[in-house]
């Protein structure tokens, strides 16, 4: 951590984005993590996704739990909105928040105590559901508030700081999220920005349940030979599916690929996921092709990282509800209370 | 690109812009932390070391290193260095105790220096400490040369001169030889002086050559002459109208001696345009905010006079024109003369240097420009006995050079008594300590202020043109001096990379507050410069590049706008970055081990 706040000198030519910020202005207070936390790349990486879109600060809520990860929504978008909710329950509350007003863009950032712990149920339920969110885990596969501890995503046969060999299997994160329904799956690692920023980038702008499991090296308590989350181990071990580009609704196309080599997946927004194929037999929007894919590489002892599933036309529970488009603090007296007549239609509906 | 080698001693120098820039390589973040400290003394004999003047030149440098700042690069204007200075020397109470001791004893080796300005003092300074006996010549009454001669009382009080030249004079170890002006250096080197320092500067203004120059003499002067006589209370009052001719410094003080003299209407008339002007833009900013005009592309044509007595200037306009070479030449613009009515006019289009006392066969050569042949680093001229310095060895430079080139000379002279290679220069005393002195506690302060630069103060316009001896600038007061400090970057405190403690997890490319740090493929500097976080345009700084990263990418950090905040060592988990003060003080001539006490 640093007692001083960062400087708010800039590079001279720090250039802007389409509504005139830089990616400074993206920026929150400065970080307390430890030196050297994955965790503060991915909010780089958050900070230069949200630039690069050029997303109003203010049209962003961040919501989170408790840990390491759940204290990262201060270090960045310092002009977004904010709810820093109970230990796993940052779900629950984005649900909510979501029902309440869909015009906001919603990021949840939790962790992998916080999310494969003690909010597992929640995790699952807000996949399920179809809430229209970017739902990121810095997974470090380690408790790292209370020095050190396996946690529910360290892989089996990892070994912690003090030697202690993990012996329980490790809970995939995003192989659940393919199974529940999730309509956006990813991984990345936070040490690989080039990979991680388009994603989050896609997730952002895709209209459905995004999950993004990022794996995010703790140093103090993950970074030794023998950890399976380390910067060196999963260096090593990354072999990713696929290199995304994101090209915006109307912006040219440009690069050009020989076939096969490409996807192409149209968003709903008109924006286009470009995938660089690196492993020519899968099919990232075959549900089935991403669940082989992950217990594929799994099994072959390697990292699977990139866009893993992604449902061109999602579906979110606003439109199964079939609710009111308004945000709620934009409806007026007589629509959210219409009246005894109203109860009375209602009620009757239901004898 | 090949990794940066950071084991000699060029690569921090440079990155400190400021010390890099000064001809004498003051190290400057070093003594502006003493004074944002209140160290005033301190701060003063760091200065009095590297540049021997500092309460005169904290008022009249030239200041390359301002302009070399990086701070106007990051922000809108650069540290005020110069007047920071001023504040040591303004507030440093006495620091005789802490000058060098003469010794009694002497090696016997005497030294004659011709002109007491500031490149012979230099030698002098230098020399003293070590036994030599030094004597001085110079023509006028007092030592200081052009600073006590040419520069205005307004910019520059007598007192700090005769302070400044007292710590050199009136110590020991030199012998003043005032009012005598040496005519010959054939007789003064049968005098049978080890060494002589030539440090006579560039005594000969420049002279006006058009029709009426003659004829109208009595109104017209050059201007450096004219200075030393106000200077000297020869002159006391000139005409109401007066045209200064020429744009360098020494125009800028004529044009300002006159406002004081009784000059109501005072014109500067350039030849070239407002910004190829030579005079500093703060001096063209002091002349203009005392009502001074400046007046460009106009030509002298002709001076017109009635019956012998002046009574004004007539030019010819031009414009500059650019070759395919992009060289500049002023060409006539074809439209009306212009004629300026005046009584007096003070001609400063330049200086040039004279040497009437060597004699031809005293073993000097010169060159087809009369400058004396010298080896540029030793400065030796073709008689191994004889050095030359300041204005006097390469044409009209300014003070700063001037120490630089005495304390070369003093080197020098110093190899030369004691019978060594005088091309055998000694290295600079180098020393580079990490400032770490707890996780994110450093023994420098980080915090970077956002403070624009502090405008000195100044005496009222008003008040300051009825007084040709009123000092203009009233300098800054502590607390003033102590915000200027704050902006300091302390380039000094430089970022050192081991790449072998590298994890490569980006924490310090992360928190960068101006994107200075990439971790990437290697290439060719051209085009590594292009792909970096931010792409490093400014070719004259230079990319810090280390290897040995576990991934087989580079560290590149570009240098050009590095605040030297230590956020990245603050936030690098395993201390491979580390920030570390680099402390450069270039040699002088040192007491050998077998001459010390």
């Amino acid at each position: 951590m640093s007692y001083l706040p960062k400087p708010k000198l800039h590079h001279p030519k720090l250039p802007t984005n389409a509504i005139g910020l830089t990616r400074r202005d993206y920026e929150g207070a400065i970080s307390t993590l430890c030196a050297g936390c994955g965790h503060d790349s991915i909010s780089a990486a958050i900070i230069q996704a949200c630039f690069n879109l050029a997303i109003p600060p203010h049209r962003v809520a961040k919501l989170s739990g408790i840990g390491c990860s759940s204290k990262t929504p201060t270090y960045f978008l310092g002009a977004a909105h904010g709810f820093n909710s109970v230990h796993g329950r940052m779900p629950s509350v984005l649900t909510g928040a979501y029902l309440a007003n869909r015009e906001l863009i919603y990021l949840g950032v939790s962790g992998d105590g916080d999310s494969a712990s003690i909010g597992f149920g929640q995790f699952a339920h807000s996949i399920r559901r179809g809430v229209n969110m970017t739902y990121i885990v810095e997974n470090n596969g380690v408790y790292g508030l209370t020095k050190g501890q396996f946690s529910a995503t360290s892989d089996l046969g990892s070994v912690a700081k003090k030697g202690t060999v993990n012996t329980d299997q490790p809970i995939d994160l995003a192989a659940i999220a393919v199974q529940l329904g999730a309509t956006f799956v990813a991984r990345s690692f936070s040490g690989d920005k080039d990979q991680l920023v388009p994603l989050i980038e896609a997730a952002l702008l895709h209209e459905g349940a995004a999950f993004l499991d990022v794996i995010s090296p703790c140093v103090a308590f993950n970074n030794h030979p023998g950890s399976t989350k380390s910067y060196d181990y999963v260096r090593e071990h990354n072999d990713a599916l696929n290199r995304l580009d994101i090209m915006l609704p109307r912006q040219e196309i440009t690069a050009s690929y020989a076939p096969g080599e490409m996807t192409e997946v149209m968003q709903h927004d008109g924006s286009v996921l470009r995938l660089r194929k690196m492993h020519a037999d899968h099919d990232p929007t075959d549900r089935a092709s991403a669940m082989h894919q992950i217990m594929d590489r799994k099994a072959a002892g390697e990292i699977l990282t990139g866009l893993i599933f992604v449902d061109p036309n999602p579906t979110a529970l606003h439109e199964n509800l079939g609710t009111v488009p308004a945000p709620l603090n934009a409806l007026g007296d007589a629509e959210l209370c219409p009246g005894a007549e109203a109860l009375e239609r209602v009620n009757a509906s239901l004898r | 690109m090949k990794p940066t080698d950071t084991s000699s001693t060029e690569y921090f120098h440079k990155v400190v812009d400021c010390q890099w820039a000064c001809p004498a390589h003051t190290p400057v973040p070093e003594y502006i932390r003493m004074i944002a400290a209140g160290r005033y003394a301190d701060a003063y004999m760091v200065n009095w070391h590297s540049n021997v003047f500092p309460g005169i030149l904290g008022r009249t440098c030239d200041r390359p290193c301002e302009p070399a700042c990086r701070r106007g690069r990051v922000e809108e204007e650069p540290v005020a260095i110069c007047r920071l200075k001023r504040v040591a020397a303004d507030n440093k109470g006495d620091v005789s105790a802490r000058m060098p001791e003469i010794p009694r004893e002497r090696n016997g080796k005497r030294i004659a220096c011709i002109g007491a300005g500031p490149a012979s003092l230099t030698v002098a300074r230098d020399l003293t400490p070590l036994g030599y006996e030094i004597h001085v010549f110079d023509g006028e009454a007092k030592a200081g040369g052009f600073i006590r001669q040419q520069i205005p009382r307004f910019r520059l009080p007598e007192e700090v001169i005769d302070e400044e030249c007292g710590y050199i004079l009136d110590r020991g170890g030199v012998v003043s030889h005032m009012n005598r002006r040496v005519d010959s250096l054939k007789g003064l080197l049968a005098e049978g002086y080890d060494a002589v320092f030539v440090g006579s500067g560039a005594p000969r203004g420049r002279e006006l050559d058009v029709p009426g120059r003659k004829e109208a003499a009595a109104n017209i002067q050059l201007g450096i002459d004219w200075l030393a006589s106000v200077s000297f209370g020869h002159v006391t009052s000139i005409g109401k109208r007066v045209i200064v001719l020429g744009g360098g410094n020494t125009a800028m003080d004529c044009c300002r001696s006159a406002r004081r003299l009784g000059g109501e209407d005072v014109k500067v008339v350039v030849r070239s345009g407002f910004d190829e002007m030579k005079a500093s833009p703060w001096e063209k900013e002091d002349a203009m905010n005392e009502g001074i005009p400046i007046l460009n592309f106009l030509v002298p044509k002709e001076v017109l006079h009635d019956n012998g007595r002046l009574t004004g200037m007539v030019f010819e306009k031009v414009a500059a024109q650019y070759d395919d070479k992009g060289r500049r030449s002023l060409r006539p613009t074809g439209e009306p003369d212009v004629t300026i009515e005046c009584d007096d006019v003070l001609v400063a289009i330049g200086q040039e240097n004279a040497f009437p006392w060597i004699e031809r066969d005293a073993g000097i050569e010169f060159d087809r420009w009369g400058l004396p042949k010298l080896d540029a680093d030793t400065l030796q001229s073709t008689e191994p006995r004889v050095f030359f310095g300041g204005d006097a060895a390469f044409g009209p430079k300014n003070i700063i050079w001037a120490v630089a080139h005495g304390h070369e000379a003093a080197v020098s002279i110093d190899l030369f008594c004691k019978g060594e290679d005088v091309k055998a220069r000694p290295a600079p005393d180098v020393r580079i300590a990490s400032q770490k002195m707890g996780i994110h506690e450093w023994a420098y302060d980080n915090e970077v202020s956002l403070d624009l630069r502090y405008k000195v103060p100044h005496m009222p316009a008003e008040k300051a043109l009825r007084d040709i001896t009123a000092e203009v600038e009233l300098g800054y007061d502590r607390e003033m001096a102590y915000r200027e400090t704050q902006r300091c970057l302390n380039c000094d405190v430089q970022t050192v990379f081991t790449a072998k403690l590298c994890i490569e997890c980006d924490a310090c490319v992360d928190i960068c507050p101006t994107d200075c740090i990439t971790f990437t493929e290697n290439g060719e500097e051209e085009e590594l410069r292009t792909r970096l976080k931010a792409p490093a345009v400014n070719t004259y700084q230079d990319l810090y590049v280390q290897d040995g990263l576990k991934t087989g990418r580079v560290m590149v950090k570009d240098e050009d706008v590095c605040l030297h905040c230590g956020m990245c060592a603050e936030r690098c988990p395993t201390g491979a970055w580390d920030m570390q003060k680099f402390l450069l003080e270039t040699a002088k001539p040192k007491a050998h081990a077998c001459h010390s006490r």
